[in-house]
């Protein structure tokens, strides 16, 4: 082992990640049937935070054409559907900024059907429109996509099972930590109380997350509505101090 | 405050439509490294579901620091950058597979003065998954240094080989069992 790999403990002092087990699902959730053969069943084991789960990758800009915010250009001609600006901010459990950093978009078209050979559901392709999209959050962690509307769409998990309009996300934030796949509702949609995996979030305030708010401020006239949709991500304390997890093992 | 944070995002499935022309699986994803870099190895698996089936849509991530422990991020305060970004992605195939091209980290030091044995993060994401699962890949040349590893050694014994990938004529072979018989150490962190 080589001497320059032990340094002095002053020298690594490490951001600590909050702990945020109370927003999310449970990965054992019978009433969302693929989850059956797909969750550990085996206890799981304390991660410390040590240095590869306090930095993470930082895509930037070359990772994002001009265009890639704008799902409705890049075709022939407009999708058919409502076209909608999706904004926001990304932010950390501490309420600061998250900038710079790599969010991705993917969604169905208009009528619910992705671009995808696994979707069988009998709904039009739109030609003008793939349904993926890139931003970078800014400065502020602003970050800002105009797409159209996504149609509901069936799915098999139990007799008439909706998934609701629903907009796919994925962030990187700073920190393998902070990796985060989530999605994104439309307020006051009809289908969630049958839907298992918007309801497979226990916690009413963090339901609350997942569901964007009309924005009147952000539409544009006679072109398009507007949606708010902030995105949390987990806080890191500045010292390694607090929190201390029990680990009962 | 601890108590004052707000309430954070939820996680939510990567559904089974995440493989859009252009989308999440980059042309290059699984590539750390390009072919012929010095040291590359080949990281090879395959997903299985607790029925022991192959699981062919799920994405698997993987994060680690360069040959000589490095990573070029901020929250590294030995300052050094690294040689690439150790980030690779790869979607899984009909038959559960996944692969990457990398290079076999170096050994990393903890906040407490004891030293991480070369490994990769790896972050595992499916259908039927309403959060990521984490795990890690250490390597099968690396048994006095997986021996004193922080986080292998609180492994239970029995369990621990699921984490250590397996020698292959060019790289290793890191099998994921998301459920039942030899079931793969997953992490919360």
């Amino acid at each position: 082992m080589p001497a320059e790999t032990t340094p002095q403990r002053s020298e690594l002092l490490l951001p600590r990640y909050r702990r945020d087990d109370a927003s999310h699902p449970a990965l054992n959730t019978p009433e969302y049937r693929s989850s059956a053969l797909r969750y550990p069943k085996q206890p799981l084991q304390l991660l410390p935070q040590y240095l590869t789960e306090v930095t993470g990758p930082l895509l930037g800009h070359d990772r994002v054409a001009e265009t890639d915010h704008d799902l409705t250009t890049g075709h022939e001609g407009e999708p058919l559907g409502e076209r909608i600006i999706v904004s926001g901010r990304v932010l950390d459990s501490d309420g600061k900024p998250v900038p710079h950093t790599l969010i991705e978009l993917w969604q169905a078209n208009s009528a619910g059907r992705y671009r995808h050979a696994g979707d069988r559901h009998p709904a039009p392709l739109d030609p003008n429109f793939t349904g993926v999209g890139r931003a970078m959050s800014d400065e502020q962690g602003e970050y800002r996509f105009v797409t159209i509307k996504p149609g509901a769409y069936p799915w098999r998990n139990h007799d008439n099972a909706w998934r609701p309009a629903h907009l796919h996300f994925s962030l990187f934030g700073q920190a393998f930590t902070q990796r985060l796949i989530t999605q994104m509702y439309f307020p006051g949609d009809p289908l969630f109380h049958q839907d298992p995996i918007f309801n497979s979030v226990r916690d009413p305030r963090a339901r609350e997350r997942m569901i964007s708010r009309f924005d009147l401020d952000g539409t544009v006239p006679e072109w398009a509505l507007s949606y708010k949709f902030d995105i949390v991500l987990r806080g890191s304390a500045a010292t390694p101090f607090e929190d201390d997890e029990e680990d009962d093992d | 405050m601890a108590d004052s944070a707000e309430v954070t995002t939820p996680s939510q499935t990567v559904g089974p439509f995440y493989a859009l022309p252009d989308g999440l699986l980059w042309p290059d994803g699984p590539e750390v490294v390009p072919a012929g870099a010095p040291g590359a190895v080949v990281v090879r698996g395959t997903v299985l579901d607790g029925n022991g089936d192959p699981v062919p849509d799920a994405v698997i991530e993987i994060w680690h620091a360069d040959e000589r422990g490095r990573f070029s991020h901020p929250a590294d305060p030995r300052g050094e950058p690294a040689s690439f970004q150790g980030f690779g992605r790869c979607g899984t195939d009909p038959e559960g597979g996944f692969w990457f091209r990398t290079v076999k980290p170096g050994p990393l030091p903890t906040p407490d003065g004891r030293t991480e044995a070369p490994h990769l993060n790896v972050t595992v994401l499916a259908r039927g998954m309403l959060n990521r699962l984490i795990t890690r890949a250490y390597f099968p040349d690396e048994a006095a240094a997986n021996e004193a590893d922080p986080v292998l050694s609180e492994v239970s014994p029995q369990r621990r080989g699921t984490l250590v990938a397996v020698a292959e004529p060019d790289g290793v072979r890191f099998d994921i069992r998301l459920q039942g018989d030899a079931e793969t150490v997953f992490f919360e962190l």
